[in-house]
């Protein structure tokens, strides 16, 4: 087990070296340093600047030196926990994430946790009554689940529940510790449409998974021993079937966060979806790459714990 | 992005025969939702080719003295905030998603396949560099992989097309990548090295068809999966650029009269839900078709 997590984890520090190698070098593609496209966009609104001016800015900013050497100051500051500082915003992208971060992270959690719960619950459900009304309804919620756009989710229920029914407001988010009351109220409908399509992934593994499960020798060895239904399907056919769902849980976490950049702007929500398409249009590259990085920590170590415990739930698995 | 992906069964196909393709289709159609999504999927490319003879008015040009009409016997479903006809730009919307849904899958079919081949016959250092920049790529959420090549290489349909491109290509490599090691291990491999052939080439014939179902099912499914990323692309405002028809960015130029005129909203995002709809319902016909031991369970 132990040289199984030390493996592990190696190769999520190796992936996620490639991907600050990804999102640094792919942005250094685009024409025009940082600086250039500042002035660019601060000329536009008026205020000119020297070559001089906009040296030193450079300087300032490490942006004079080669490219992999930047490289290299970045991820020594990653390492001290500096991720740069914005030209923008004259503010430094850790402090703004600060803000940002939090905002997605609680919607996104609830999110998931609540597709993850409803998933497992509803594929379960569906699977042992294979073939009845349930499984039916399940089965094609699921599939209307995974097709429909965020935005489409999102639409209906601004259009029910906002505008029609007028229960919940329109846009806006507080964070909960801001005003628990509030916050709520804002938050149902961005969670319902971030939880939409991985409720709908988790239900369908759930239910394949379950009905592989229901083929086992040992489930049928349980219901011939006489054990109730309910023994069969929490102590043999649940335990074993949410093996293969675990892992689910980082492409949930992926599909969250996919989900939060068209959420976070439909319902005008500051968090990171919002800081990063911002970032976008801005082309504020320490934004996006700070961000983007962020991102995808979070979802390698996801995986990585998602990994950890598979080995440890199946123990199968570990020996490889 | 991947969350359909089953481990493929890797089992030895002889090239069908024709008792095997009436089994194929009698299995394919037996499902009434398959035949919805054949017939969807048959509506939206022939909507997509005839666009310019189904559209009524020219989708592009703003007319200011129609904004923001009701539908009428003039504009079916009324016109935008620009006054264009909304059927029409609908109607040159199915074409976008037509460019981007099969180029962008061709595009990274061929890059991932080839580089899933590679990494599994050459293996070694090169399997580990493949598999883990892979890896890397899918750390990332694809959406926002798609977004962060998008702002590299600048909206427009071509370069929306290369960047969900590169975000898919991890499928198809992984999928490779496992059919090509597996059928490496096999006896007859062996045995076709073991009499000089070259082993390259043996790998290439056995691995394609073996790998060929699976492949087609994931194909089929990321068409789906790849014209729901680029609404979201244009539906922020990254993917094609006005005033070029795409349906996420005109539902969501919409969303100010969302109250008064649903439509706007509405009928660019349910086309996106059906056609998407129509690829995930071909695809499971086609795994339950190819692969008998899944038939149902799925």
């Amino acid at each position: 087990m132990t040289t199984y997590i030390i493996r592990r984890v190696l190769w999520g520090i190796v992936v996620l070296f490639i991907v600050s190698l990804i999102v640094f070098f792919s942005l250094r593609l685009i024409p025009g340093d940082p600086v250039t496209i500042w002035a660019g966009q601060q000329a536009g609104s008026g205020g000119g600047m020297s070559e001089e001016m906009l040296d030193q800015l450079r300087v300032k900013y490490g942006l004079d030196k080669p490219v992999p050497i930047q490289y290299l100051n970045w991820v020594k500051g990653i390492f001290q926990g500096d991720l740069g500082e914005s030209i923008r915003y004259k503010d430094d992208v850790g402090e703004i994430l600060k803000q940002r971060l939090p905002v997605t992270l609680v919607l996104g959690l609830v999110a998931t946790v609540i597709s993850t719960v409803l998933g497992i619950f509803f594929g379960l459900l569906a699977a042992i009554r294979r073939g009845k009304w349930i499984d039916t309804l399940v089965t094609v919620l699921s599939y209307i689940g995974l097709c429909i756009p965020v935005f489409l989710a999102a639409f209906i229920l601004m259009y029910v529940f906002a505008l029609k029914l007028g229960w919940l407001p329109f846009i806006g988010y507080e964070l909960p510790w801001n005003d628990f009351g509030k916050s709520l109220k804002q938050g149902v409908m961005p969670i319902i449409c971030l939880a939409v399509t991985p409720l709908a992934v988790t239900a369908r593994q759930m239910r394949s998974s379950v009905l592989e499960v229901n083929n086992m020798d040992y489930v049928r060895t349980a219901w011939s021993k006489g054990l109730r239904e309910r023994v069969v399907v929490t102590r043999h056919v649940l335990k074993n079937s949410l093996i293969p769902v675990i892992t689910l849980l980082g492409i949930s976490i992926g599909i969250i966060f996919g989900g939060s950049v068209i959420v976070e702007q439909v319902f005008n929500i500051p968090g990171m979806g919002r800081m990063l398409v911002d970032g976008i249009f801005q082309r504020d590259y320490v934004i996006i790459q700070g961000g983007t990085l962020v991102i995808a920590f979070m979802i390698v170590v996801v995986n990585l714990i998602v990994d950890i415990s598979y080995g440890w739930f199946d123990p199968r698995i570990r020996y490889e | 992005m991947n969350e359909n992906l089953t481990t493929p069964a890797v089992e030895t196909i002889s090239a069908p025969r024709v008792s095997e393709w009436r089994r194929f289709l009698r299995v394919f159609f037996q499902r009434k939702l398959v035949i919805v999504g054949v017939a969807v999927i048959l509506i939206w490319v022939l909507m997509a080719i005839f666009a310019p003879l189904i559209a009524t008015h020219d989708p592009f040009t703003n007319n200011m003295k129609e904004v923001l009409q009701p539908p009428s016997s003039q504009h079916l479903i009324g016109t935008d905030n620009l006054g264009r006809d909304v059927f029409s730009r609908l109607v040159y919307g199915a074409r976008t998603a037509l460019y981007v849904g099969f180029g962008t899958v061709i595009v990274s079919a061929i890059i991932g396949m080839i580089l899933g081949l590679l990494a599994g016959y050459l293996g070694g250092v090169v399997n580990a560099i493949i598999m883990r920049v892979m890896d890397a790529l899918m750390g990332f959420p694809m959406l926002i992989l798609a977004l962060l090549l998008a702002a590299v290489l600048g909206g427009g349909l071509q370069n929306v097309i290369i960047a969900l491109a590169i975000a898919t290509i991890p499928g198809y490599t992984r999928l490779m990548c496992a059919e090509t090691l597996s059928v490496r291990e096999n006896e007859y491999v062996m045995a076709q090295r073991a009499i000089g052939s070259k082993s390259f080439r043996t790998m290439v014939r056995h691995v394609f068809p073996n790998a060929f179902q699976p492949l087609l099912v994931l194909i089929t499914t990321m068409i789906g999966n790849v014209i729901l990323a680029e609404a979201g692309l244009s539906f922020i405002g990254i993917g094609i650029q006005p005033p070029g028809a795409a349906w996420g960015s005109m539902a969501s130029a919409g969303i100010r009269d969302l109250g008064t005129l649903p439509w706007l909203c509405f009928a660019p995002s349910l086309a996106i839900a059906v056609v998407v709809f129509a690829f995930n319902m071909v695809g499971d016909g086609l795994r339950d078709a190819l692969d008998p031991k899944l038939r149902g369970t799925l």
